[in-house]
């Protein structure tokens, strides 16, 4: 019996389309209100109200941006090129999305549920830094070159130490898939036997968004706005929603990688009944308190700063963690084996 | 603020060998002023820094012109007068306090005037100031160029027969040609900035920081000329807030300058107002009644607080951090809450008058400022974990823009920037003015001269003026908020219905202005960024003859090459925040 969705290549085509959308408009959304609970949370730890006059607590704020945002005019300077000034944005914002495609959100649940989504995910969030590299260099504005600099060392520094974080992981699991990352976690989340490396991963994290303390290529006291500094209307739209996508990303990741996915914290009866999803939605929601939460706490560092941390700190930690890691696997005999 | 006779005994140090003695004036604060020649100038300089066993700080340089001055009997005769103020510090606190005031008359037909540059490197901008507001040229000064009005300027707006109203002046026109020229002005060439374009490895980049940049606390320029990230060269450019205060002071009355002296610092408030009201009243010979006095600290050292509260605050949110700022302009609020209910303005009171202060403290102003300062030491113990203990912020910090205490005083370094570098120098404990003298408090100092350290200095001078409010709080006097002394303005007016003298003063006090004797006086005080001082020169009028505003921010602003060269961008963010100034107060 041939079933169309899963049997004909339209089926097929229709079908990843509706699961893609399934993915992505939910993580629109919850992209928009990012954006106002990040305003909310800062606003909570700074003693003020924050957005509260659009719809019932303010909650209408993200639409009302939105429609902002979408109405302005698009302002390209005139010493910019022109292609690769718009091109930035629909890069950044498109790369945020793609990522999305491996993420499973519960035991099989994924757009594409391949055997090399770890390595997709370090690909996709590699590529971001063109984005950002194309917007510094395409706007011919100083200020936006330099955040862009900023950010392709910065970028470039962190990825090399998530890189050995996730190798480390890899060994433990002996899988590429993140379906079997999540499943390696059925006992005891990562978070606990490789704590270090989840924080190192985690600090990474924060610098591959350019999030606070690292937020250097944007660095609102020194270089303004940095790399995005030119951008106006939806360009600068598309960055902002992209900033905010990757920031899910890399809370999607914290979560796949360290917290269990969407397994609940132990197995027994009143956290199982809570579906997986829900599970996975909740991490990923206190891993960005968490984002925000440093923003509202620390200051930048330097750039001189940064580069010694990610270069002379995390790279010799994670690469020594790795190596123990291998080591501790081998000598108890526990490293897992390949196709398992 | 009695008048002190010039001390005779310290003359011959200062005379040149083998020259006539220096003409002493007489002046009515306690400054010795001592007229030399054009020729000698140098000379007298070079000595009174180099020989004495103390450190001569080159405090201001200014001009008068006096070409429309009647009273000035006794004194050389001058179309142009240079003035130098010069100050002494040194570490032994019991040492008597010194300032000497050297005047060199200029005529006409010769505007130079050797350059003291080499001398104090300080006296760069002054003498560039002069030379745009004034018209004089200073020989050998590396860089005569016009500082605060734009470089398509014409005229000296500061020279007596200048319009000081735009009614005086024909409407402006700008034609084509005109437009064109103040185009090509702006155009950017590095050479007229001292600055080259490529040094044998690398071609730089030029970074305009400002005058419209987040951190620049107001509209500053900085032209940076850049190796990577790393500044080779900065040079600030300044004037965007320029409004003409000193010209202002000669075209209102005594009385109603005091509003825009507000407008200085202005984050300072009444601390404006104190210097220049001070200075008016050495000159109108009033002494100011005690309970007048002390409500003057008071307001003062809580403008103080909201002031470094400020600063506190942008300071942390310059390197980064985005909270505090918050905490901190709500504890500001508080201080406001205070002031408005004792002066009914929150940032500009224009709070003191000519003889006191305009009316006396509200019923409850003392349990109002009771609550505040139990309140206040707790949120400073908290900031103190979230900024000074905070790893990040020591690191953006600890040994950036560090100066010694030598270079802070060859650059005219005041106020918490000097204490930073380890010298317990506050005007209000070296030369105490108003009732500071009754009062108790520790002058808080640091070692390194670095950002971080002069943070810690201005935090724990918030502590202090706390103490000092508290013990104002203790000892008000009773008695009346106004000195009985007919140049008093709004002088009293309990007796104006009674007799006609009293009524008569009041009327032209009000109407015209009170008539303050000729004279020349200086008021200086220990103000939230430095020693601010205002130099008055009365020719017996309504208004002032000459008004000369020495900021402490001008002075500071002017070392920024020095301490940033060969640092980052971010590094200079972190010493702009950590000079702690506001442009108001540098461009007048």
């Amino acid at each position: 019996m041939q079933h169309f969705f899963l049997d004909t290549t339209l089926g097929l085509i229709i079908l990843t389309v509706l699961e893609a959308l399934a993915m992505l408009v939910p993580l629109l959304v919850g992209v928009a209100y990012l954006t106002y609970a990040e305003r909310k949370v800062l606003a909570a730890i700074q003693l003020r109200k924050g957005p509260n006059t659009v719809g019932p607590f303010g909650l209408l704020q993200a639409f009302a941006d939105a429609i902002k945002m979408i109405t302005k005019e698009t302002i390209i300077p005139s010493g910019a090129n022109r292609a690769l000034f718009l091109l930035a944005p629909v890069l950044t914002f498109g790369l945020a999305m793609m990522a999305w495609a491996v993420i499973p959100t519960n035991n099989h649940w994924a757009v594409a549920d391949i055997n090399v989504g770890i390595l997709y995910l370090f690909a996709i969030s590699s590529l971001g830094v063109y984005g950002i590299l194309i917007a510094g260099w395409a706007s011919n504005s100083k200020y936006a070159f330099m955040g862009g600099l900023r950010s392709a060392a910065q970028m470039v520094s962190y990825e090399v130490s998530i890189g050995l974080v996730m190798v480390s992981v890899l060994l433990a699991v002996g899988s590429l898939n993140l379906n079997d990352i999540v499943l390696a976690q059925r006992h005891v989340w990562f978070a606990l036997p490789m704590f270090p490396m989840f924080v190192v991963f985690f600090i990474s994290a924060l610098a591959e968004t350019n999030r606070a303390p690292f937020d250097l290529p944007e660095g609102e006291s020194e270089l303004v706005a940095g790399f995005f500094v030119e951008y106006s209307s939806l360009s600068f739209g598309l960055f902002f929603l992209g900033e905010y996508a990757n920031m899910f990303l890399m809370s999607g990741m914290t979560t796949i990688l360290f917290l269990g996915g969407w397994l609940p914290p132990v197995g027994i009866a009143p956290f199982t009944w809570i579906p997986g999803p829900i599970w996975f939605i909740a991490k990923i929601l206190f891993v960005l308190f968490v984002f925000i939460w440093v923003r509202g706490t620390f200051p930048r560092y330097r750039y001189d700063q940064l580069m010694r941390l990610g270069w002379k700190v995390f790279l010799p930690f994670s690469l020594l963690w790795m190596v123990l890691t291998a080591g501790f696997l081998m000598a108890t005999g526990l490293l897992p084996h390949s196709g398992s | 603020m009695d008048q002190t006779v010039v001390r005779s005994e310290s003359i011959p140090k200062v005379r040149p060998a083998g020259s006539a003695p220096a003409p002493v004036q007489e002046v009515r604060d306690d400054v010795e002023t001592l007229w030399v020649s054009r020729e000698t100038a140098g000379d007298v300089l070079t000595r009174l820094k180099r020989s004495a066993p103390t450190r001569m700080m080159l405090f201001d340089i200014t001009a008068i012109d006096e070409r429309q001055r009647t009273h000035r009997a006794g004194q050389p005769d001058s179309d142009f007068t240079i003035v130098y103020h010069l100050m002494q510090f040194d570490r032994a606190s019991k040492a008597p306090h010194r300032e000497v005031r050297i005047k060199v008359a200029l005529l006409m037909a010769s505007l130079t005037m050797p350059s003291m540059v080499d001398i104090w490197p300080n006296a760069n901008w002054y003498e560039r100031e002069i030379f745009d507001l004034f018209g004089i040229h200073f020989s050998g000064h590396p860089d005569l160029r016009r500082i605060l009005t734009p470089p398509t300027w014409t005229t000296h707006p500061l020279r007596k027969d200048h319009y000081a109203r735009a009614t005086e002046m024909k409407p402006y026109d700008l034609t084509e040609d005109r437009e064109f020229a103040e185009q090509e002005a702006l155009r950017f060439n590095p050479e007229a900035w001292g600055m080259q374009r490529r040094s044998a490895n690398s071609d730089f980049m030029f970074l305009n920081l400002g005058p419209n940049h987040p951190s620049v606390h107001g509209v500053f320029r900085i032209v940076l000329q850049l190796e990577g990230e790393e500044i080779v060269e900065a040079v600030p450019d300044i004037g965007f807030h320029h409004r003409g205060a000193e010209k202002m002071g000669e075209r209102q009355s005594w009385h109603s300058y005091i509003p825009y002296t507000d407008r200085i610092d202005y984050l300072g408030g009444v601390m404006n107002n104190f210097p220049y009201v001070m200075a008016v009243e050495q000159l109108a010979g009033i002494t100011v009644p005690p309970r007048a006095e002390m409500i003057r600290v008071m307001l003062a050292e809580l403008f103080r607080l909201a002031s470094h509260l400020v600063f506190y605050g942008t300071m942390s949110q310059d390197v980064g951090q985005l909270s505090p700022v918050f905490y901190m302009f709500t504890d500001r609020e508080r201080v406001f809450e205070i002031i408005e209910a004792i002066c009914g303005f929150r940032m500009h009171p224009a709070w003191f008058r000519i003889g006191g202060v305009a009316a006396d403290l509200p019923q409850g102003w003392d349990t109002l400022i009771r609550s505040f300062l139990d309140y206040l030491p707790k949120r400073l113990d908290e900031y103190e974990k979230l900024v000074m203990r905070n790893r990040l912020f020591k690191a953006r910090t600890v040994g950036v823009g560090a100066y010694s205490l030598d270079e802070a005083i060859e650059w005219g370094i005041t106020g918490p920037g000097l204490r930073a570098c380890g010298l317990d120098w506050d005007y209000r404990r070296r030369h105490p003015y108003s009732c500071y003298d009754q009062l108790e408090f520790d002058i808080p100092v640091a070692q390194k001269g670095d950002c971080y350290d002069r943070v810690v200095v201005h935090i724990a001078e918030m502590r202090q003026s706390l103490r000092i409010i508290r013990q104002c709080l203790d000892q008000m006097p009773g008695g009346p908020v106004k000195a009985d002394h007919p140049l008093t303005t709004p002088p009293p007016r309990a007796k104006t219905m009674h007799d006609i003298e009293t009524l008569i003063t009041h009327f032209l006090n009000v109407s015209w202005g009170p008539v303050i004797p000729a004279g020349e006086a200086r008021a200086c005080v220990e103000a939230t960024k430095g020693l601010n001082s205002y130099y008055l020169v009365s020719d017996g009028g309504t208004m002032s003859y000459r008004t000369r505003i020495r900021t402490p921010s001008f002075a500071h602003l002017q070392m920024i090459p020095l301490i940033s060269r060969g640092t980052y961008i971010a590094d200079l963010i972190a010493i702009i925040g950590s000079i702690d100034f506001v442009m108001a107060d540098v461009d007048r």
